[in-house]
């Protein structure tokens, strides 16, 4: 077995960076970053006729994977298009066999991608195969079909390679892509591919929105799921097998996943989702193929995806309702707002127990704070806010409550008991359980839902707490 | 040593070009097929495939602090990658309250895409680093070594280091990997477990990437524990089944590699992707012929409960005709009265254990036919009954279901005297 094993191995070592020989004349580019004026100039499609072509084909197939993209989020396929980008190598492989058996040449992209298309559909009919017919989960039979289908495009490549050298070198572009060598008719490939995806997009909207969210009453309403579905999957395999040579079947189902991924965090409208998902897939498109053409070797694939990934993390911090900021600030928010509240629960209980007015001493303070298990720092910034609200003023080391906070410690005392009761009368639950759950809703409960509980109690002919001051 | 093996398989093994090669193979597809049994139980199969592409900036750069290829620097650099994938995913899944599968995808596209850059970066400068051997590995060049070569040796310590693992943690893996909030609950970090795991899955995707490839670590992970679960309940003997079927699949697959191509007069093909073709085509043969949960046990099981039922559903209807004074039914009437669910067959399976007497195109009920059809006919009507009293049901809406529950073979001892439609219960 493996005869020639010495020159195998020269082979595979000349085989390992192809990239070699190209890097030995890009060596020349002493300054590896050209200048921020290059860098523009390429933004503004003055970088030349090639750069602009793949430009133009990175930014169309952008917006198409991210159209597309929104749809396969929304129905929880973002890992069967992962399975359904590696199942196309084998297809790659097998076109280009019978291609040369045919007598056409195996070099032609469309017979390659028509390959790819066929093996990545018949790698998804295998996920939903497995996932019919046996007691595997999606997450197994996923891997699965990447992993085999895969496997199996390795070996068909490595025959072609080892038996019919004759003009099979580069089918494994397929793998990490090759932007660079991007032609006019395929930019216009991807234009086509943009237009049908954002055209289906436009036209089948409703269609697709009502089997994304909820395709158990598309179906009781009398839609043709499977066909809609189908449609779906259908854009994705086109944007799949189109992205194949622009960034490698690797890296095309990040083009599909993310900026579908960072436009949720924007909005919670499919229009919106859908579009504001395009622009992104197309800036990262745009971007990333400008920013790869200053780049030696210009891996075009790789730093689309990484601005795709920029894009994702900004959208995922700085989103302005569903972003990790504005939520850890909102949140941040009602725990001093809350924390203020029990104070000034405190001091207006001490007004209804008697005393002369509603004042919080030093050590009252301290306990609550035990109570509560707040640290120093967090009972300063929840002093402050109290103050800057004009709830309270300092006196003596403790705090006195003013009007409005008075009227809010009612207030928050009211909710305390009307809810406590409401609990112990109309939720049986036993009096000594009930402080704990009452604790968080007295924060929260607005005017209608005051109301509705009110009736609740009235109607069982239970006492409503009495808010007046004692 | 060549002497001892010449002449196995007419000469496809040669111990001086396949032994380390083959090794290499077998221990990469122990090492994660034992691994694999816990992502599969706890349908996390696709942070393999994720950490197998996300070490690669790990190894990157790992290689460019460190500027060497010693394994303890690249396994740092890959475990590092590893944990924070993991990290990262649950990061994003909890803060960011994205989809699990986006999650995933979102994290390794962007490691890896970062990888490839760092790859090529490298590459200007002339530094030998090449994404295509982290996904297909180079066997090959393991053949002809004096000295066992350096990938053996990490893959025997990262075997060895799985199987431990598994053993001294059998007990903690099996809660967490059924019930995680059991095993927080029984006082250990089940979290903690998790990552641990991940570590020894990042561990060996860097074991074996030099040697085999990233792809069939991914294969290893899934193919081999998902086979062993359609063919076993059990944990530990699915454990054993699959560790026996990456080893297989890795035997196969490797000899398969050459063995194949070489009957059609063709070199020989990657042996990674060969061995990943075999551990699926394993897969695909558990999926069909698997006795317990096999494709074929399936349709078998249900093509035998189809006849059970129409033979019972043919005797009761005779049964019902006795009732009524009719001496038996004919043929075309059963047809007719089921529909042409082979009810033919069922009359000739009858007859021939004497269930039924037959005369002329009419059927009737043996002795022996009727103390069973009677049994069938007793529970349809107790059902029933149980359905009207004790469920609540309408009369008229009782017998499809009392139809289907008739099939059940228990065997009631007393109770009513007659059917919620005034019949009596014999």
């Amino acid at each position: 077995m493996l005869h020639g094993t010495a020159d195998l191995a020269t082979t595979l070592l000349a085989q390992a960076d192809p990239g070699h020989a190209r890097a030995g004349s890009l060596g020349r580019v002493a300054d590896e970053w050209a200048g921020v004026g290059a860098w523009i100039e390429t933004m503004a499609f003055r970088g030349g006729y090639n750069t602009n072509t793949v430009i133009a084909g990175t930014t169309l197939l952008g917006l198409a994977a991210g159209v597309v993209g929104a749809f396969a989020l929304l129905r929880k396929r973002s890992m069967m298009s992962d399975a359904l980008s590696h199942a196309t190598l084998p297809g790659i492989g097998l076109a280009f066999l019978a291609a040369g058996a045919l007598g056409f040449s195996g070099r032609s992209l469309g017979v390659l991608l028509l390959g790819a298309a066929i093996t990545g559909v018949l790698g998804v009919l295998c996920v939903q195969g497995i996932l019919r017919w046996t007691r595997l989960r999606e997450d197994a039979a996923i891997g699965i079909v990447l992993s085999v289908f895969f496997g199996a495009g390795v070996v068909v490549l490595s025959a072609i390679q080892k038996n019919a050298p004759a003009g099979a070198a580069g089918l494994d572009k397929f793998i990490y892509g090759q932007t660079a060598a991007m032609r006019v008719s395929d930019a216009v490939l991807m234009g086509a591919i943009a237009l049908v995806a954002v055209a289906a997009a436009g036209l089948m909207l409703k269609e697709f929105a009502l089997v994304c969210f909820n395709d158990a009453f598309a179906r009781t309403d009398g839609w043709a799921v499977t066909l809609i579905d189908l449609l779906m999957m259908g854009l994705v395999v086109l944007v799949t097998v189109a992205g194949l040579q622009a960034v490698g079947l690797i890296l095309v189902v990040a083009m599909l996943i993310i900026p579908a991924a960072a436009a949720r965090f924007w909005t919670d409208r499919l229009r919106v989702l859908v579009l504001v998902s395009g622009l992104i897939g197309a800036l990262s498109g745009y971007l990333g193929s400008v920013t790869s053409s200053m780049l030696p070797r210009k891996p075009a694939g790789a730093v689309i995806v990484l601005v795709a990934g920029g894009v994702f993390l900004m959208s995922m911090l700085a989103a302005p309702r569903r972003g990790v900021i504005a939520v850890a600030w909102r949140r941040w928010i009602v725990r001093v707002r809350m924390a203020g509240d029990h104070v000034l629960e405190a001091g207006y209980e001490n007004l209804r127990a008697g005393r002369p007015a509603a004042r919080l001493s030093a050590e009252e303070l301290g306990s609550l704070a035990r109570e509560r298990g707040s640290p120093a720092w967090f009972r300063t910034i929840v002093r402050r806010w109290l103050k800057s609200q004009g709830m309270v003023w300092s006196a003596d080391g403790g705090l006195v409550l003013s009007e409005r906070g008075i009227e809010r410690g009612r207030t928050v005392w009211r909710n305390h008991a009307l809810w406590e009761q409401y609990l112990i009368s109309c939720a049986d639950i036993a009096p000594s359980h009930v402080d704990w759950a009452v604790d968080r809703v007295e924060h929260v409960l607005d005017a209608p839902m005051i109301g509705r509980l009110e009736a609740a109690l009235r109607d069982r002919g239970v006492a409503l707490p009495d808010g007046g001051p004692a | 040593m060549g002497g001892l093996f010449e002449g196995w398989f007419g000469g496809l093994f040669d111990a001086r070009l396949d032994l380390y090669p083959l090794l290499a193979a077998v221990l990469a597809a122990v090492t994660c097929g034992v691994l694999g049994n816990f992502l599969v139980l706890r349908r996390i199969s696709l942070m393999g495939d994720a950490i197998s592409h996300s070490v690669l900036p790990g190894l990157v750069v790992a290689f460019l602090i460190t500027s060497t290829r010693s394994p303890l620097v690249m396994f740092v650099g890959a475990a590092t990658a590893g944990v924070m994938t993991v990290v990262l995913v649950e990061f994003i899944k909890r803060f960011g309250r994205v989809e699990p599968g986006a999650a995933m995808g979102v994290v390794f596209s962007v490691l890896f895409a970062l990888g490839v850059l760092l790859i090529e970066r490298a590459a200007v400068r002339h530094v030998d680093l090449d994404a295509d051997c982290v996904l297909y590995g180079q066997l090959e060049l393991l053949s002809l070594r004096p000295e066992v070569p350096r990938q053996v040796w990490t893959l025997l310590g990262m075997c060895v280091g799985a199987f431990v693992f598994v053993g001294l943690l059998f007990k903690e893996l099996r809660i967490a990997a059924f019930d995680p909030a059991l095993a927080t609950t029984q006082g250990f970090h089940a979290g903690g477990l998790h990552y641990l795991l991940m570590v020894f899955v990042a561990g060996a995707t860097v074991a074996s990437f030099e040697a085999v490839g990233s792809i069939l670590v991914i294969a290893m992970l899934v193919c081999p524990a998902a086979t062993a679960r359609l063919l076993t309940d059990r944990l530990l003997s699915q454990i054993a089944v699959s560790v026996a079927v990456a080893l297989a699949s890795a035997v196969i697959g490797y000899f398969g590699a050459t063995l194949v191509p070489g009957w059609f007069g063709f070199d020989s093909v990657n042996a990674a992707g060969s061995i990943t073709v075999v551990s699926g085509g394993m897969l695909v043969l558990a999926i069909f012929a698997s006795p317990s949960h096999g494709v074929i046990a399936r349709v078998v099981r249900q093509r035998g409960l189809v006849r059970r039922v129409v033979r019972d559903d043919v005797l009761a209807a005779l049964f019902r005709a006795g009732e009524r004074g009719e001496a038996g039914l004919d043929g075309a009437r059963i047809a007719t009265m089921f529909e042409g669910l082979g009810t033919g067959e069922a009359l000739a399976w009858l007859e021939k254990r004497a269930f039924v007497r037959r005369d002329g195109d009419r059927f009737g009920l043996t002795e022996s036919g009727t103390e069973r059809a009677l049994e069938i006919v007793r529970r349809h009507r107790l059902w029933e009954r149980y359905l009207v009293d004790e469920a609540g049901m309408p009369p008229d809406h009782v017998h499809e279901a009392a139809e289907m529950l008739e099939h059940v073979p228990v065997r009631p001892e007393a109770g009513p005297e007659t059917d919620p439609h005034g019949r009596a219960i014999p």
